[in-house]
């Protein structure tokens, strides 16, 4: 059990395209728990829906880049329910996003009609085989949504949906309809995760039932480690880039404790422990604070 | 332009904390009514305002604006009446967004929001000449975030923000409750000189007795649900505080027993 250094360097660039295919799933999280302040949990399998969705397109005859579009739009039905489930049933939003998830999992196995469906075969947008260039296209999606994003919310409605993540009470009552607010973001960031797990899929050349398990941790240490370095008095465009930075950060600390010797089976309690912590940082400090004066 | 009909509220029906909050209220608000609401802890002053803006909606009864029935009409689009000052400076403003982008957001209250940039250069330099009308230096800082603001400008920018666009009606929920002293009568002196300038028809729950006195040209008591006292016009110019006490006793048929009330 001895470190290499040489053979980290040589996993860098994977690591790097790995965090800028699953940042754009962490871009989704950004989007309800940042901005919508929601802790959407439907991501862990709404990932694995478009990661389905593209693999069954391409292996059905469709070019790879379109069945891109067809995984985003899964994805955006995937956030819907969650967001009907909560906004017009009154579930409470952690558990709407539970049941989206939970029902997903029957519905991938649907779609997939297997618990793993290999591409390796097929033609692809990116791959595993050229890492490069997977970077290269990986970029282009990030820069083109960050765009995106950026004008999107500084319109009306996007400054409706944040003023709803913000105060809901104020939007209420300055007329912002914030159900729709809630439907909206909630599509945005389940179609981008979903994006994500088609681009993973290509890239890793199989789509599998349990490709997304974790998401959600995955996307919330992306989106703390990237606030950490950047802080969150800075631009909109910065903030979305460096919820990218930092899902690449967090796959460069996976690669090397993987490197250091722990087991990929640990991986899980490792990223639990390090987005906990992360989350505690805040509670802990006022803690010292309150300590301090008495 | 607003007519509360019969309308009754009850919290918890059925359990042993049920509270019939709001009784066979009925009232009229007619144009350019400046009103104050006064009355002591649970008097119903806060379930009316939320009962009018759509927060609450009634057990029975109906809510009419302008003769037409906005009873269970959803909160946000009875909005574009409603233009509303919380007593908590926090509820009234988004803490992370800038200060224009608040204003702005106000601005659109009762226009549809589309794809549009949320704010336009025109509107900027007009929502910079309001800022330094309030004469809190906030004309120069636009994009600060209103989290970094006291409390007293807040509550000054989210007075702003509720009679941007000249509601119909303005609620303000003693809106000066949560401010120290002198941070409140400036608030007060401020609210007022916007109501008086725009004319806006306005309902003003305060626990003061002498702002209630003061300003406006109608006062409502409430007790326990109900009106107790509504007196307008000449007869409200003349009370004083010990009177409004007085008739207070007598209408209610009680002592008045909450002290915030009688001490403020």
């Amino acid at each position: 059990m001895s470190f290499n250094f040489t053979s980290f360097l040589n996993s860098c660039p994977g690591a790097l395209a790995q965090g800028i295919l699953w940042g754009i799933m962490a871009t989704g999280v950004f989007i309800t728990f940042v901005i919508l302040d929601y802790a959407d949990l439907t991501v862990d399998n709404s990932f694995c829906t478009g990661g389905a969705v593209c693999a069954m397109l391409i292996l059905g005859g469709m070019s790879p880049a379109v069945s891109l579009i067809f995984a985003f739009l899964s994805g955006t039905l995937a956030g819907m329910i969650t967001a009907l489930l909560h906004t017009k049933l009154k579930i409470p939003g952690i558990l709407s996003g539970i049941l989206t998830q939970l029902a997903l999992y029957s519905i991938n196995m649907r779609i997939m009609q297997r618990a793993n469906v290999s591409l390796l075969k097929a033609e692809t947008v990116i791959s595993l085989k050229n890492i490069p260039h997977s970077i290269v296209i990986g970029a282009g999606f990030m820069v083109v949504l960050i765009a995106i994003l950026y004008w999107f919310f500084g319109t009306e409605i996007g400054s409706g949906i944040r003023a709803t993540g913000n105060n809901s009470r104020m939007a209420e009552a300055l007329g912002i309809n914030t159900d729709t607010m809630k439907i909206i973001a909630l599509m945005m960031s389940n179609g981008l995760v979903a994006l994500s797990g088609g681009l993973v899929a290509q890239y890793q050349g199989y789509a599998d039932i349990n490709m997304g398990r974790g998401a959600i941790v995955i996307g919330l240490a992306s989106v703390i480690i990237g606030e950490v370095i950047f802080g969150k008095n800075i631009n909109f465009a910065i903030r979305v880039l460096s919820t990218f930075i930092g899902c690449v950060i967090y796959y460069l600390i996976i690669t090397l404790v993987l490197q250091a010797g722990l087991n990929t089976s640990d991986l899980k309690l490792f990223s639990a422990i390090v987005v906990a912590v992360a989350l505690a940082i805040p509670a802990l400090k006022k803690g010292k604070v309150k300590g301090g004066d008495r | 332009m607003l007519q509360l009909i019969n309308v009754n509220k009850t919290f918890n029906p059925g359990t042993v904390n049920e509270n019939h909050a709001i009784v066979d209220f009925s009232v009229t608000i007619n144009d350019n009514d400046y009103i104050s609401v006064i009355g002591g802890n649970g008097a119903g002053k806060s379930t009316i305002l939320n009962l009018i803006s759509g927060g609450l909606i009634p057990d029975s009864g109906k809510i009419l604006f302008d003769g037409s029935d906005v009873t269970r009409m959803p909160e946000h689009t009875r909005a574009k009446y409603i233009g509303r000052v919380f007593q908590d400076p926090m509820m009234g403003t988004a803490a992370d967004m800038i200060i224009e982008e608040n204003l702005a957001l106000a601005f659109r209250r009762g226009k549809r929001r589309g794809l549009k940039w949320y704010i336009t250069e025109k509107e900027r330099q007009s929502y910079r000449e309001m800022l330094s009308e309030l004469d809190l230096g906030l004309e120069d800082r636009l994009d600060s975030k209103i989290g970094l603001l006291s409390g007293g400008q807040r509550q000054a920018v989210t007075l702003l923000m509720a009679t941007i666009n000249d509601p119909a009606l303005l609620l303000l929920d003693e809106h000066t409750a949560a401010l120290d002293p002198k941070t409140a009568v400036k608030v007060m002196e401020l609210s007022h000189k916007i109501i008086t300038e725009k004319n806006l028809t306005t309902l003003m729950v305060t626990h003061n007795m002498k702002d209630a006195i003061a300003y406006g040209n109608r006062l409502i008591m409430l007790d326990k649900g109900r009106i107790v006292l509504d007196i307008s016009g000449e007869e409200k110019s003349r009370l004083t505080v010990n009177e409004l006490i007085e008739r207070f006793s007598a209408s209610s048929g009680g002592e008045l027993s909450d002290d915030a009330l009688l001490l403020s």
